[in-house]
């Protein structure tokens, strides 16, 4: 396992290295003031001396992720499940949800604020609606590939209806509801961000706006230094959460990451 | 004793008419083979047996009873080999049992255990080659709680060799089980080899040609497969259904 990352990993690593390494240099060489582009190791500078300053707003951003992509993914889950079961709620919303995916979530942001204010509330309701769709959307369409000879086996043999969606479809959709869970993953801290830039007293979001109004373009980029490794670590957590959840595939087949 | 009868069963899907005026029946513990060419209807009918379908016209009647839309009444074993590739070949086994009846762990494994599959029970289905996993499936059959068991043409994916050997398996399975079996083919050695009675199904829409007692006694053995009595019944069969083609 380690050792096929580094197989893999090596070379965009290496790009990685040349690229910080292009920076440091041409920072220090043309002399570029620090609020326009600070170099590299003044950044993991800022980002270690500053840790007790700002920790606390990464401890928060963290609780609204995590609060957010629950409630997000939970009502995904159940509004997939009744959606399921009830063929007219289905017939009747599939095609709005699926349009509704046009809609970039953010926008509505600013409206959210204006009718809830800047606590709580308005934060987790961003988030999710960003977590919603992705998780709604691939549960139906696993629910819907449930496979034919399986479903004819199962009802032959005399399945009532909840056996069916207990032990046939639920378990046949696990690999589609963890896709649509990875998408919100990276989605919710993202929502989690922006959400923070329209108003709040706390968060790395609320920092980052600090930080780029005083120009400190330093703890800018501490800040999206934090935000991308947010995102990958809870894509990691899901990816984990997976790989312990769906041990029977076959090596040939696992390959679930279709993020798209 | 009558285990299963089919009653004047009649089906059509639109214009297409598939089943027309079927009649036959299994006896308890008999083993009765359905012998017909490709999109004859065979699924079809296990189809209306397992009270998937609803035939337009007719019965099916299990132990005196009525399971005309009924589902859940018989044990069946699918074309495919339609193992849960979530559970592992225990679970998969124990599936039939859980659904209608109780589970019985120890009896399951001593049936993976008579099947050649020691130390698969903790398997995967993907880990299985196709013959195993027709196995698992038939055991999952056996085990299900129903007494008559229906098989859809369980060996037609599988090698000559590999399907000889399953044959003989089956046979073994049956002989100390005694549970009636409808069996689907359409392979003719294949339904003289295994059954007491074979059913010959006409071309779409199908209904009963004729009906042979296989002669042969039991149990059978490999031999008879290249013997000259058994070669002689099945050209009869064959002449039969090669007569209804045309
Ligand atoms: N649900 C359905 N709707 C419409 N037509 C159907 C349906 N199911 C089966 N048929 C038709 O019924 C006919 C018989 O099909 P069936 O699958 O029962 O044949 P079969 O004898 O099992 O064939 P095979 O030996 O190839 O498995 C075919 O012409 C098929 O097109
Ligand atoms: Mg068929």
């Amino acid at each position: 396992m380690m050792n096929a990352l580094w197989k893999q990993g090596w070379r965009p690593a290496l790009v990685l290295i040349l690229l910080f390494i292009v920076w440091e240099t041409s920072v220090s060489m043309f002399d570029i003031p620090a609020w326009l582009l600070p170099s590299p190791t003044q950044i993991i500078e800022v980002g270690i001396t500053d840790w007790p300053g700002y920790s606390h707003h990464v401890w928060a951003t963290i609780q609204l992720i995590i609060v957010g992509f629950l409630i997000g993914s939970g009502t995904g889950i159940v509004v997939a499940i009744a959606l399921h079961l009830v063929p007219f709620l289905r017939q009747a919303t599939y095609p709005l949800i699926i349009l509704s995916q046009n809609i970039p979530v953010i926008v509505l942001a600013p409206l959210l604020v204006v009718w809830f204010g800047f606590g709580m509330l308005p934060k987790i309701i961003v988030i999710t609606l960003v977590c919603f769709f992705p998780i709604a959307i691939a549960l139906l369409d696993g629910f819907r590939q449930t496979d034919r000879d399986l479903m004819h086996y199962m009802q032959m043999a005399g399945a009532t209806r909840q056996q069916l969606f207990w032990k046939l479809e639920w378990p046949h959709a696990l690999p589609s509801l963890f896709s649509g869970l990875k998408i919100s993953a990276t989605y919710s801290v993202m929502g989690a961000v922006i959400s923070e830039w329209l108003g709040a007293s706390r968060g790395i979001g609320y920092y980052m706006t600090l930080a780029s109004s005083s120009y400190r373009t330093d703890r800018v980029f501490v800040a999206i230094i934090i935000i991308v490794a947010l995102s990958l670590l809870f894509f990691l957590l899901i990816n984990w959460l997976e790989k312990m959840t769906i041990r029977w595939r076959s090596s040939g087949e696992g390959g679930s990451s279709d993020a798209s | 004793m009558t285990h299963l009868e089919i009653q004047n069963i009649s089906k059509s899907f639109g214009e297409n008419e598939v089943l027309d005026q079927l009649n036959f029946s299994v006896h308890q513990g008999e083993f009765v083979s359905l012998l017909g060419p490709s999109g004859s209807g065979k699924s079809t009918l296990f189809g209306i047996i397992g009270g998937m379908i609803l035939p337009n016209s007719g019965d099916v009647i299990l132990n005196g009873e009525s399971i005309k839309g009924k589902r859940g009444s018989i044990s069946y074993t699918p074309q495919t080999p339609s193992l849960l590739p979530w559970r592992t070949i225990l679970n998969n086994v124990l599936l039939g049992q859980e659904l209608t009846g109780k589970k019985d762990r120890e009896k399951a494994l001593q049936m993976i255990d008579r099947a050649g599959l020691k130390s698969y029970e903790n398997s995967y289905p993907h880990e299985l080659s196709g013959g195993m996993k027709q196995r698992v499936s038939f055991i999952r059959s056996v085990l299900s709680p129903q007494s008559l068991i229906l098989l859809d043409e369980p060996f037609s994916a599988l090698d000559e060799f590999t399907r000889t050997d399953m044959q003989k398996w089956l046979l073994d399975m049956w002989e100390q089980t005694k549970r009636s079996i409808l069996f689907v083919t359409h392979n003719i050695e294949e339904a003289v080899f295994l059954s007491d009675r074979v059913i010959i199904l006409s071309p779409r829409p199908a209904s009963v040609l004729k009906e042979f007692q296989v002669p042969f006694e039991r149990p059978r053995r490999e031999e008879l497969l290249l013997s000259d009595e058994f070669l002689q019944f099945k050209k009869e069969i064959y002449q039969e259904m090669r007569h209804a083609q045309v």
